[in-house]
């Protein structure tokens, strides 16, 4: 992808295009008067310049020329904002996200078998139709923001908030928390990968079953689930993410580090060195080869 | 009337002598010794799969970006290090088959093995060598 993960100037869907839009013609516009203002005053410093009347320029630059441009910038921005998409679930995908310190717990629907499917720190979306999330905090303000798709939205304890994503095309389009939540809120990331239709369904499919292989005596003495749910192995937790396709992920700890076996070793070894702070306390009694193993389990969960 | 008091002469070249002799002494330190020669390794090569590889995941290394892990030892001055892993010694072959797969060389070490081939090994150890 030659356009940058995480840009505003670089829009992938229709609603963000606006956005970039809106604000090309604020700098231009602002640039234009700038150039204007400083060109009236090299202007007024000439020694033969003619002197002109106060009122005149009350009238003219301080009311008449502020009330037309600022008109036709409030009826053109009005009319320009209307074709945003409109933030409801009818007539769009719904997917759930909770916003939380400091990662981001994703819900889909699975049309099978009409269960939940939950997933973290990624959402995957059908590209060319527009998406609609849902979104609440289960503890402070966050807001979600994928610059180049969409404007930001607050995810508040409590209400539940919504966001229409719609990507022309398959991509990926790293996000971020754009409200300050913490010690980590600069590591509250996440990562939206548009598929095109056909393969975001055989995903929500795969993503839909349970762990394979379904056991490992490793999660246990590890004691994971206390805090992380593996479907098929360990259900019910879900103070941490769930794990059932960690091996899946572009990323671990929200978008902190790429996900590959030495990150998660290490994730999993000092969370509190990469991420202090985070809710997932250090391994303290876990030896070398079974930390190995560990990884090497996590990351063959695709 | 303004009065002009000649201003004596500084000796120019004694700071410029002190400051020789500091370096010269400080040469003494051992760092003036060219890092150990990687055959085929390239440290730029080296410090950029460093980044690749997110050795940063578990190591404090200098140059290198990263969250400054804390679960393996920092690497700074590893150039200057007599041992790998508390009892290998430190030689570009053993580092570069440590970087390799450390499990071959300490089975139930903590470090996992990335998929690191023996080429990208040299050319990390390369740059390791050069922490000092």
């Amino acid at each position: 992808m030659s356009a940058p993960l995480q840009s505003v100037l670089h829009p992938a869907g229709p609603d963000a295009a606006i956005i970039a839009n809106l604000s090309w013609v604020l700098f231009g516009g602002g640039a234009v008067i700038f150039v204007a203002v400083m060109a009236l005053m090299v202007l007024s410093m000439r020694r033969d310049a003619r002197p002109v009347a106060a009122r005149w320029w009350i009238a003219g630059a301080g009311i008449a020329f502020p009330v037309v441009v600022l008109s036709a910038l409030l009826v053109w921005s009005t009319w320009r904002s209307a074709e945003l998409s409109p933030q409801t679930s009818r007539g769009a995908m719904s997917i759930g996200v909770t916003a939380k310190m400091w990662w981001w717990e994703v819900r889909y629907h699975d049309p099978v078998s009409g269960r939940e499917v939950v997933s973290a720190n990624e959402i995957r979306i059908p590209a060319g139709r527009p998406v609609y999330l849902g979104l609440t905090s289960s503890d402070v303000i966050h807001s979600l923001w994928v610059p180049a798709l969409n404007g930001k939205m607050d995810t508040v304890p409590g209400r539940v908030t919504g966001l229409t994503l719609h990507a022309d095309k398959p991509g990926i389009y790293r996000g971020q928390c754009a409200e300050f939540c913490g010690e980590q809120h600069a590591r509250m990331a996440l990562h939206v990968i548009a598929l095109a239709p056909d393969e975001f369904e055989r995903w929500l499919a795969k993503e839909a079953q349970a762990a394979a292989p379904p056991s490992s005596p490793l999660i246990e003495r590890g004691r994971c689930q206390s805090c992380h749910t593996i479907r098929g192995v360990a259900s019910g937790a879900r103070l941490g993410p769930d794990l059932t396709h960690v091996g899946g992920r572009l990323h671990i700890a929200a978008g902190t580090l790429r996900n590959h076996r030495g990150a998660l070793a290490g994730w999993i070894a000092d969370p509190q060195a990469i991420k202090p702070g985070a809710r997932m306390p250090a391994a303290l009694d876990i030896d070398g080869a079974t930390l190995q193993a560990l990884a090497a389990y996590l990351e063959q969960l695709k | 009337m303004r009065y002009h008091f000649p201003l004596p002469a500084l000796p120019r070249a004694r700071p410029l002598c002190a400051a020789g002799l500091c370096l010269a002494l400080l040469a003494g330190c051992g760092k003036d010794e060219a890092p150990q020669q990687v055959s085929g390794g390239d440290p730029v090569k080296g410090q950029r799969l460093m980044a690749q590889y997110q050795c940063a995941a578990c190591h404090t290394i200098p140059e290198v970006p990263g969250p400054a892990g804390n679960a393996g030892p920092p690497l700074e001055q590893f150039g200057l290090r007599s041992y790998i892993a508390g009892g290998i010694p430190n030689t570009p072959d053993n580092l570069s088959r440590w970087l390799d797969n450390p499990q071959a060389m300490k089975p139930g070490t903590a470090m996992p093995d990335l998929g690191v081939s023996p080429e990208e090994a040299r050319h990390m150890a390369a740059y390791l060598l050069t922490l000092r």
